[in-house]
């Protein structure tokens, strides 16, 4: 692996008017790591991805990815080298585009030759039949759709991937297929990701190290090792650890 | 505790062979295929894979399939009333207000150029009689209920405006609010950091235990129905596969009276305390189609 980071994020603040979402936020991800994101609804963990991504332009702090300190407007390479899956895959995919125009689109944009193979493999690797290319996205299930953005994710063969919840919509059999894909890829190719996920036990099998948030602010950052071991040193991490047991009726 | 199980007691839903249609140009998607089951003021889970039918399930019941799909069933019975049978019309006025569901895309279904907390207000003033003051209070209560910070704020947002898991919590306050009979919930946690999770689905279970309400819950985490429902639905390919009490899901010496793709489903899980390189997938049988 690697030692120089593929991300560096230093100071990064967003707001959206009078509301300040992202507070301060600092942290580092090796290249060749997967870093995991946890932390309460809404407290801004879709936020960063979106400015790691460049798709919002609003913030302060700085952003460093591959090497060069990042502009607020990306230009088309950046784009090839860092993709990212939305948490809700049917706002990302256009409604009157078939899933192969869906899948072929980026590789026209960016002059790729190979498209069809590259496709054919996309929908292989996240276990879709070849039939399905010609479905529009109300003509999938959830779980489906989802798959459909992580394969468009995955045809530019990307240094880094942003991922956020690309597995909540999936059931466990297909999750699983698709966390062993994404960790053979990074292995194979020495990708970097981050994985944003309410999982705990999907983080600590995918990520080597995790930022739990809270109020737009990095409460703790921690190892795998930690979590699984359950000894993360803040109240709020706890906290989840306990949710995490499942439901507890209170026997009255 | 679990509702009470009175055998007198008229079941909320009945459903018996359940069948759901695509006629596309390239043939026949057979979606659900032969579903029976019947919901009594009780949490039903239903689990099962990617693409089984679990969404349609919920849809047929609403009678909101879309165009090309066809619903057929030899039983659909509502508190004794024949869904099957009633006019289009009068179905259109249980949906909401007796039967409703939480749809599993929030952000799809809620309207963009509306902010959420009209979009529950309205909800509310369809099937109650009060002014936009009263609406407002009662949305306003109703998020804060969801456990949304800041409802106020909220309230004014667009739906692109709210993270992920503020969106299915507006889903939630929005169907809660006309208190039905039955809540169908498609995916509704999902989303949420698990804390928020389980103040969310103590709401639920005080509305099923509290109120009566049958729900039934389609998730894809079955930690959470294993320890939230009262049965549990397992489904694959249109059809379940078995139907057993959500508790013996982590049963470990139930296993061997386990449905195998059940039995696949739980081993694919990654577990904190049993960390492996790879996960184990799962291998399909023709034979469980059969
Ligand atoms: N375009 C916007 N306008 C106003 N507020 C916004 C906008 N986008 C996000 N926000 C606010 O920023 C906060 C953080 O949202 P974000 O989507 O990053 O949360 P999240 O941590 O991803 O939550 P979840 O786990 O529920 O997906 C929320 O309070 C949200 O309402
Ligand atoms: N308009 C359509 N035309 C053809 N097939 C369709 C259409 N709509 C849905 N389907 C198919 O019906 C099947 C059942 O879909 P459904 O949405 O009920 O799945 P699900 O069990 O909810 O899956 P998920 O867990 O992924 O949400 C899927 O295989 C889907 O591809
Ligand atoms: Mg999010
Ligand atoms: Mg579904």
């Amino acid at each position: 692996m690697n030692t120089n980071p593929a991300i560096i994020v230093e100071k990064l603040n967003v707001s959206f008017g009078d509301s300040h979402v992202v507070k301060d936020l600092s942290f580092s991800v090796a290249s060749g790591e997967s870093y995991g994101i946890v932390g309460e609804s809404g407290s801004g963990k879709s936020t960063v991805l979106r400015v790691l991504a460049g798709l919002n332009r609003e913030w302060g702090g700085d952003v460093t990815i591959l090497g060069s300190k990042q502009p607020k407007v990306r230009d088309k390479a950046f784009y090839r080298a860092v993709q990212m899956v939305f948490q809700d895959p049917y706002g990302s995919l256009h409604p009157k585009k078939t899933v192969d125009d869906t899948l072929a689109e980026p590789l026209a944009i960016h002059g790729i030759e190979d498209a069809e193979a590259r496709i054919e493999r996309a929908m292989k690797d996240v276990g879709l039949p070849n039939s399905f290319r010609f479905r529009f996205p109300h003509q999938l299930s959830g779980g489906q759709r989802q798959r459909v953005a992580i394969a468009r994710a995955l045809v530019l063969e990307p240094r880094i991937l942003l991922l956020d919840e690309p597995t909540s919509a999936l059931d466990v059999s297909i999750q699983a297929e698709v966390l062993n894909l994404l960790q053979a890829l990074r292995k194979e190719r020495n990708l970097t990701y981050i994985l944003v996920s309410h999982d705990l036990a999907v983080v600590a099998h995918m990520c080597e190290r995790l930022l739990v948030m809270q109020f737009g602010r990095g409460v703790e950052e921690m190892t795998a090792e930690t979590l699984a071991a359950r000894s993360p040193q803040t109240a709020y991490a706890q906290q989840l650890l306990v949710a995490s047991e499942g439901f507890r009726r209170q026997t009255a | 505790m679990r509702a009470p199980d009175s055998p007198t007691e008229q079941p909320l839903l009945e459903l018996d062979n359940l069948r759901v249609n695509f006629h596309t140009a390239t043939g026949i998607v057979r979606a659900v295929r032969g579903l029976s089951f019947t919901l009594g003021r009780e949490r039903l889970g239903i689990v099962g894979e990617s693409g089984s039918g679990k969404s349609m399930t919920g849809r047929a019941i609403l009678d909101l399939i879309p165009h090309p799909g066809e619903v057929q069933a030899d039983k659909l019975v509502y508190r004794g009333q024949n869904l099957l049978t009633m006019d289009k019309g009068s179905r259109r006025k249980l949906r909401g207000r007796h039967i409703s569901m939480v749809m599993q895309d929030p952000k799809f279904s809620l309207n963009p150029v509306k902010t959420v907390g009209e979009q529950i207000a309205e909800a509310y003033r369809v099937h109650h009689k009060a002014s936009s003051r009263e609406a407002k209070e009662r949305s306003l209560t109703m998020l804060e209920a969801v456990q949304i910070r800041e409802p106020a704020r909220v309230y004014d947002l667009y739906p692109h405006e709210v993270s992920g898991g503020m969106g299915q919590r507006v889903m939630i306050a929005m169907m809660l609010i006309a208190e039905p009979d039955i809540l169908i919930a498609d995916e509704p946690t999902s989303a949420l950091d698990v804390t928020v999770q389980l103040q969310v689905l103590k709401i639920l279970d005080d509305l099923v235990t509290s109120r009566g309400m049958g729900l039934i819950f389609i998730s894809h985490d079955l930690h959470l129905v294993q320890s939230f429902c009262d049965r549990v639905i397992v489904m694959y390919g249109g059809k379940a596969m078995e139907t057993l009490p959500a508790a013996e899901l982590a049963d470990e010496s139930a296993r061997a009276h386990r449905h195998p793709y059940t039995l696949g489903l739980l081993d694919c899980l990654p577990d904190l305390d049993h960390r492996k390189d790879k996960l184990a997938t799962l291998k399909r049988d023709p034979a469980w189609l059969a």
